[in-house]
């Protein structure tokens, strides 16, 4: 009996809904929105390194979320999705930092500025998140890796929002802030970065979901390969591996059919 | 399983094999606090300082206290893993998260020798400040400081000590995890170690730091009952 | 005539430094969603790659274990196959 978990359903109305969001938010951002008052064509950026921000930050929380629901339930579909949620958002986190550092650059004159806590607590958070991977990958037994690998992204997904506190409130004793809040905004501003948002979880959600299909695909033909080469699908990985494994959710063998 | 010891019983079980090991091997606090002093030393000569204050004595003192921790965190578990007392300790009709709790109380004990030590060489050979005046609000951070490093210490402890770099992924873990509490701390006692002595708001800082341990202890309580299975 | 509206509010190309960074910022994007497509599509193609092995692994088993009669079929399957 195949897998009942096809991860590519909706996958096409979900990139197309992506496509339309960001082509949207992208004319509304250069056509709609005024320049902003202080910083004037350079604040453009703002509608591409905030929502990045925000998705990034939700997506580690999500992560450990999803880490709750593997916990809880011991299902390594969940620790999948996790794993996928968090790598996902730590891109988004890279890209949150570059185009942080471009729009500093640009507005100060300095590649870096500590005076901005977004740019601050997410260096901390991309460091701390950066150890997922060679965690994983250092412990052997799959379901030890998957159980510690769910507690550090719950203790992590904790940490996210309270980092961010903590470093709002050492810069705000600090330094006002330099590249603008988004508090006090005009309501075209307002609006344009609310379709900014949802188009960059539109997109957050569909790469997501590509990576899990790409996965769930790959693990699949690894399967078939053991079928066929007659190994029987114990589950005994060959290669260590960072990555979950999704034994057990996999078709297996009743035995070998044909050849006998 | 339903405990059939109560949990406070096994806690002070644990916590006093675990300070009577200590006692014996000085495994962790002698070396910590020798570490500490080095560094001061190692402060003075990289800085070309003889005395500091404000904001600059308290980041060195906590940066100074944080990498010994690490030491002492590194070491946590290690004798466990290695010896099987995780096994033994699983097969005891005992609540588990008691060693979470005896581990934490021994981490802090572990902290505050650590700092009786430390603080006293850091007033003597770097602080510019006196340091009378300032051991009240020093005293509270410190101790608040060290629940948030003891909790966060054990957890990561049991996260690294099963893995095979566990040496390296220990830091790794903890730095990041650890900065709220160092951002916290420093900035509580950096206005009472400057020369004109302020007593400065540190209570919002206090305040951060007693959410964060709360946070966190709750957290790493709920989950350290996941590491131990095997 | 809300067209014309547009342009005027649209800014011009920009020429001036500003532009230079939101280029910048927005191409650091793109590029990076254009590397995770190249990454994709070489996953795909060796996944492809591996199915279509499997598939010639698969069907020489079926012709070595199925009774001779059916090694005539198999030629055909094949054909239908490689489409």
């Amino acid at each position: 009996m195949a897998s009942s978990s096809l991860y590519g359903k909706g996958l096409r109305t979900l990139s197309i809904a992506t496509v339309v969001a960001m082509a949207v938010s992208l004319v509304l951002v250069f056509f709609y929105v005024p320049l902003e008052a202080e910083q004037g064509f350079l604040q453009k950026i703002f509608y591409v390194h905030v929502p990045l921000a925000i998705v990034a930050l939700c997506g580690f929380v999500l992560g450990g979320l999803l880490a709750i629901q593997h916990l809880r339930t011991r299902d390594p579909r969940w620790d999948m999705r996790s794993y996928v949620v968090i790598h996902m958002s730590l891109i988004f986190a890279l890209a949150t930092l570059i185009t942080g550092s471009i729009w500093a650059k640009g507005s100060w004159g300095h590649w870096w500025v500590w005076s901005e806590p977004t740019l601050v607590s997410f260096l901390i958070i991309f460091l701390l998140y950066a150890t997922y991977q060679p965690l994983r990958f250092a412990i052997e037994d799959p379901e030890q890796q998957a159980r510690y690998a769910s507690v550090f992204a719950i203790t992590a997904g904790a940490f996210v929002p309270m980092n961010y506190i903590a470093v709002s409130l050492s810069t705000a004793y600090l330094h006002p802030r330099v590249l603008g809040s988004s508090n006090n905004l005009p309501a075209s501003m307002g609006f344009t970065l609310m379709v900014s948002l949802v188009a960059m979880a539109l997109l957050f959600a569909t790469l997501c979901k590509y990576e899990l299909t790409a996965k769930h695909a790959r693990q699949q033909v690894r399967a078939l390969r053991r079928q066929l080469s007659g190994e029987g699908a114990d589950g005994t990985r060959r290669t260590r591996s960072a990555a979950p494994s999704l034994q057990g959710t996999l078709p297996q063998t009743a035995g070998r059919g044909a050849g006998a | 399983m339903k405990p059939t010891v109560g949990t406070w019983r096994t806690v002070g079980a644990l916590l006093r094999k675990e300070l009577l090991v200590e006692l014996r091997t000085l495994e962790s606090v002698p070396g910590m606090s020798l570490f500490a002093v080095s560094t001061f030393v190692v402060f003075h000569f990289a800085l070309n300082r003889s005395s500091i204050e404000g904001d600059t004595a308290s980041g060195i003192l906590w940066v100074t206290l944080l990498f010994a921790s690490i030491l002492g965190i590194n070491r946590l578990f290690v004798a466990d893993a290695e010896q099987g007392g995780f096994d033994g300790f699983l097969l005891a009709p005992v609540d588990r998260s008691a060693m979470f709790l005896a581990k934490v109380l021994t981490l802090v004990a572990y902290l505050v020798a650590l700092e009786l030590v430390a603080v006293p060489a850091f007033a003597l050979l770097l602080l510019g400040a006196p340091l009378g005046p300032a051991l009240g609000n020093l005293t509270v951070t410190l101790l608040l400081g060290d629940i948030g490093v003891a909790v966060i210490g054990t957890l990561v402890a049991a996260l690294a000590v099963r893995t095979r770099a566990r040496d390296l992924l220990g830091p790794l873990l903890a730095l990041p995890l650890l900065v709220p509490i160092v951002i916290g701390g420093a900035r509580a006692t950096a206005p009472s170690l400057s020369a004109a002595h302020a007593s400065g708001a540190a209570a919002r800082w206090l305040l951060t730091l007693g959410l964060y341990d709360l946070l966190f202890g709750l957290i790493a309580y709920a989950l350290f009952d996941f590491l131990l299975e095997d | 005539m809300t067209f014309a509206l547009l342009i005027a509010e649209s800014p011009a190309l920009p020429l001036h430094t500003a532009g230079k960074y939101v280029a910048g910022a927005y191409i650091v994007l793109f590029a990076m969603l254009l590397i995770y497509l190249a990454i994709m599509a070489l996953r795909l193609t060796r996944m492809e790659r591996n199915l279509a092995e499997l598939l010639t692994q698969s069907e020489r088993q079926t012709t070595q274990a199925a009774p001779p009669h059916a090694q005539a079929q198999a030629p055909i399957e094949q054909e239908s196959a490689t489409v």
